[in-house]
């Protein structure tokens, strides 16, 4: 009833190629938009922060980064948590070595850094497809994280290997270190989180993103049709492991403070952001969201359900929240084998046919 | 509807019931994953001793103790999530027997005022002080640790000279931390030092003793936690590498680790830095009060292990801190900046032991605001398999505080000028 195309005119090429062509959605995107930006901030405490919100914004980056490689260019990768270690430690090293330098700087630096390690690890693309670029990329992880772990020099020579973020503050408000505040965090993240998901939406819509997905649809193809394998595959690997670095270096900084590599980005990790834009959905930006909100966001809510609401001991309830996610998974891929993203599609096609669909 | 209703608001008052006054530990416990086997008993000792306390005496001080269960599968982001989770609800002290969480805990619980006690684990340095104002490492650390095995090699040998001794580590923050003080220790008592990491989780160790096969060390010393440490004693017993040549650190040394290699693990030695088994006066409190009352932790099948005793004695040191800064304050519901005074004020002597049921059960030793780390001294435990129990082979072997202090001096200082931290103390 509300929910339909006709009646809202487009009278240019611009309103009619928009990412929300209906009215319903815009307003939607632009309260949500103004609830995160104007409305959380204010409300959000140390947990909702730590806990809940940094960590589902960090994981949609590095999902949406994957969803760029893996759903738009077909480029399996399991490198991921490799990746986000570049990032880290790359933010790490010029956040130490020039205290002086912004935040943000440091962690599109990380983000760079990890572009171009990207690329170099995405040369064998151009050879090897499938399972066997999948078992290449996860020759990254494994390298990544051992030179990371053996060369002192990354972790600037600490006794325990650790890297540890000092503060850091933007606009006067420290949003690394330990005296960093819920909301500057919260927003820090959520910037980034913007910024790169209008970037990520719109170079998928346009010259570029096809040429990635015809190069995923059929190589041979797109190569008779003049895209350069070249170019799409090294410019996926390129700009996906920016999006993965940046992920690594906020996750480092902003979420955790401390880590260790072989904990914080083992290959664990890099399965996490495989599974998270599978059951999201491949090849779609709201997939890469609704994906991490499932993996990052459930097993909190279940285990505050069960040991908080319920009362159940902590070692039940864990087991259990392995049994419910597994079983979760499961079925929605069943239900929908394209993930939350189409299930939402579906549901958007009912609305534009409600109340009345025949 | 409106039953509902009603219902669903009387739940509500429940979870959100008004907060007794009561002295909160939480345990950030782990009784899932690879690293199970060391989590669950130490999270059921310290558990069931808090339970003795509230059952026997009526909790500390006339104040009920409450342990706030997280469980963190030695993960350190859900440690984060624990933490966050259970910073607010009076928190006293933390102790997350995880090196990985101890580090992201160490500016965190600084900056929010509440006391680590990383009891034999986490950032050595720590031991200093007059740089973390909030974190405790007593009784001992793993330098200390490691100066403890050596001076133990050079009271079995005449000299250790040119012999060659290899360090066998859970590759992350914690297994690094001894290797420091071992080139130290090498440099000065001339012998090889070789280093061998295992990656996490340790199930897979045959290149590691294949290594070891070939170079013939006298000696491997391992920094071990979770699987890694079974595997490691079952993997040198494969290769017969003689046991009682293999000594373990603390966490490397319960029955968890050698129980499944069978009559093969005889011999095989670590550190410990309390005393082992069920014979102290506390248990029989503990089966009266707690274990045949239905009240035991977990499945309360871990009563007198090793790591069940760690969890007793990490629970009593709490516990005695607690009532150190009631008797400081003058006031019986503390709060975490009273508990952390505390502690910086904590004195266990033998008799205070002995009183509580536990005598000799962990070295006497006293806490400053200089000196955070405590005695510093740990025994050497041998496995008997076919007794399977361990036996306490030396009496408390002190660290060479000579090499120690130094180090610890050198990196609190790295940190505290990474940090901006001015010293206390003066």
């Amino acid at each position: 009833m509300f929910y339909r195309e006709a009646g809202d005119f487009k009278t240019s090429y611009v309103a009619d190629s928009q990412t929300f062509p209906i009215k319903f959605d815009r307003v939607r995107y632009w309260i949500v938009l103004v609830l995160a930006i104007c409305l959380v901030p204010f409300i959000i405490n140390d947990y909702w922060a730590n806990a809940v919100m940094v960590p589902f914004l960090i994981w949609s980056i590095a999902a949406i980064g994957l969803n760029i490689l893996t759903g738009y260019c077909g480029q399996v990768s399991l490198g991921t948590g490799g990746f986000m270690a570049v990032g880290a430690y790359a933010c790490y090293k010029i956040m130490t070595a020039y205290p002086d330098l912004n935040i943000a700087f440091c962690v599109i630096f990380g983000g760079l850094v990890t572009a171009a390690v990207g690329v170099l690890f995405g040369l064998p693309s151009l050879r090897i497809k499938g399972f066997y670029l999948a078992v290449a990329t996860l020759a990254a992880q494994f390298f990544l994280v051992w030179l990371f772990n053996k060369v002192p020099w990354f972790y600037n020579y600490s006794a325990s290997g650790q890297i540890n973020a000092p503060e850091r503050t933007v606009f006067g408000y420290a949003v690394t270190g330990p005296n960093a505040d819920a909301a500057p965090k919260y927003l820090f993240c959520l910037a980034f989180v913007l910024v790169l998901g209008w970037m990520a939406r719109n170079l998928t819509r346009g010259t570029i993103g096809r040429t990635w997905m015809a190069i995923r649809d059929m190589d041979i193809a797109a190569e008779i049709i003049g895209v350069n394998p070249l170019r799409a595959k090294l410019s996926a690997f390129a700009i996906s492991s920016f999006f993965v670095g940046v992920a690594g270096a906020l996750f480092f900084a902003v979420y955790l403070g401390a880590v260790e590599v072989t904990e914080a980005f083992g290959i664990n990790q890099s399965f996490l952001v495989l599974f998270m834009i599978i059951i999201g959905g491949l090849g779609s930006i709201f997939g890469s969201l609704a994906g991490a909100a499932f993996i990052v966001l459930l097993p909190v809510l279940l285990k505050n359900v069960m040991v908080g609401g319920l009362g159940w001991d902590t070692a039940i309830a864990a087991h259990f929240e392995f049994v419910i996610l597994g079983g979760l998974i499961i079925f929605f891929l069943i239900v929908e084998p394209h993930g939350l993203a189409r299930l939402w599609d579906l549901a958007k096609e009912k609305l534009r046919l409600w109340p009345f669909p025949h | 509807m409106k039953l509902k209703l009603t219902s669903m608001a009387v739940a509500a008052t429940m979870i959100a019931a008004p907060v007794m006054a009561d002295l909160v530990y939480p345990s950030l416990s782990y009784r899932t994953g690879p690293y199970a086997a060391g989590g669950i008993p130490f999270a059921d000792g310290y558990a069931d001793y808090f339970t003795l306390l509230n059952e026997r005496d009526g909790g500390i001080g006339g104040v009920m103790t409450r342990v706030l269960e997280c469980e963190t599968g030695y993960n350190t982001q859900k440690g984060v999530e624990c933490y966050e989770a259970t910073k607010g609800e009076g928190s006293l002290v933390y102790q997350p027997l995880s090196t990985g969480i101890t580090y992201q805990l160490i500016p965190k619980a600084t900056a929010d005022g509440i006391p680590l006690h990383t009891m034999g684990y986490g950032r050595t340095s720590a031991a200093n002080g007059t740089i973390f104002s909030h974190v405790f490492n007593y009784p001992a650390n793993y330098w200390d640790g490691a100066s403890v095995i050596v001076n133990h090699l050079l009271a079995e040998n005449e000299s250790i000279d040119g012999k060659k001794i290899a360090l066998l580590y859970h590759n992350s923050a914690y297994g690094k931390e001894p290797i420091r003080t071992l080139e130290e220790l090498s440099k000065i008592h001339g012998f090889e030092l070789s280093l061998i990491a295992v990656d996490h989780p340790g199930q897979e160790q045959k290149a590691q003793w294949l290594q070891i096969r070939r170079e013939r060390p006298d000696y491997v010393v391992m920094w071990g936690w979770g699987v890694m440490n079974q595997v490691a004693v079952q993997e040198a017993a494969n290769i017969r590498f003689p046991m009682e040549n293999f000594i373990g650190n603390w966490w490397a040394g319960s029955e968890n680790d050698v129980i499944p290699a069978g009559d093969a693990a005889n011999g095989y030695k670590s550190l410990n830095m309390h005393n082992v088994g069920s014979d102290f006066p506390i248990y029989a409190d503990l089966k009266q009060y707690v274990i045949d009352a239905g009240k035991a932790a977990g499945a309360g099948d871990q009563v007198g292990t090793v790591l069940y005793n760690r969890g007793l004695y990490a629970a009593m040191l709490a516990a005695e801190a607690t009532r150190k800064a009631q008797e400081i304050h003058g006031e019986m519901d503390i709060t975490p900046a009273m508990m952390r005074d505390g502690m910086e004020a904590l004195e266990i002597s033998e008799a205070r032991m002995t009183e509580l049921g536990m005598p000799n059960f962990g070295p006497a030793f006293s806490v400053s605001c200089e000196d955070h780390g405590g005695a510093g001294a740990a025994k050497v435990q041998q496995w008997d398999a076919s007794a399977q129990t361990w036996n306490v082979v030396t009496d408390w072997i002190g660290a060479d505080d000579s090499v120690i202090t130094p180090l610890v001096m050198e990196d609190s200082a790295a940190f505290a000028a990474e940090n901006n931290i001015d010293k206390r103390c003066n």
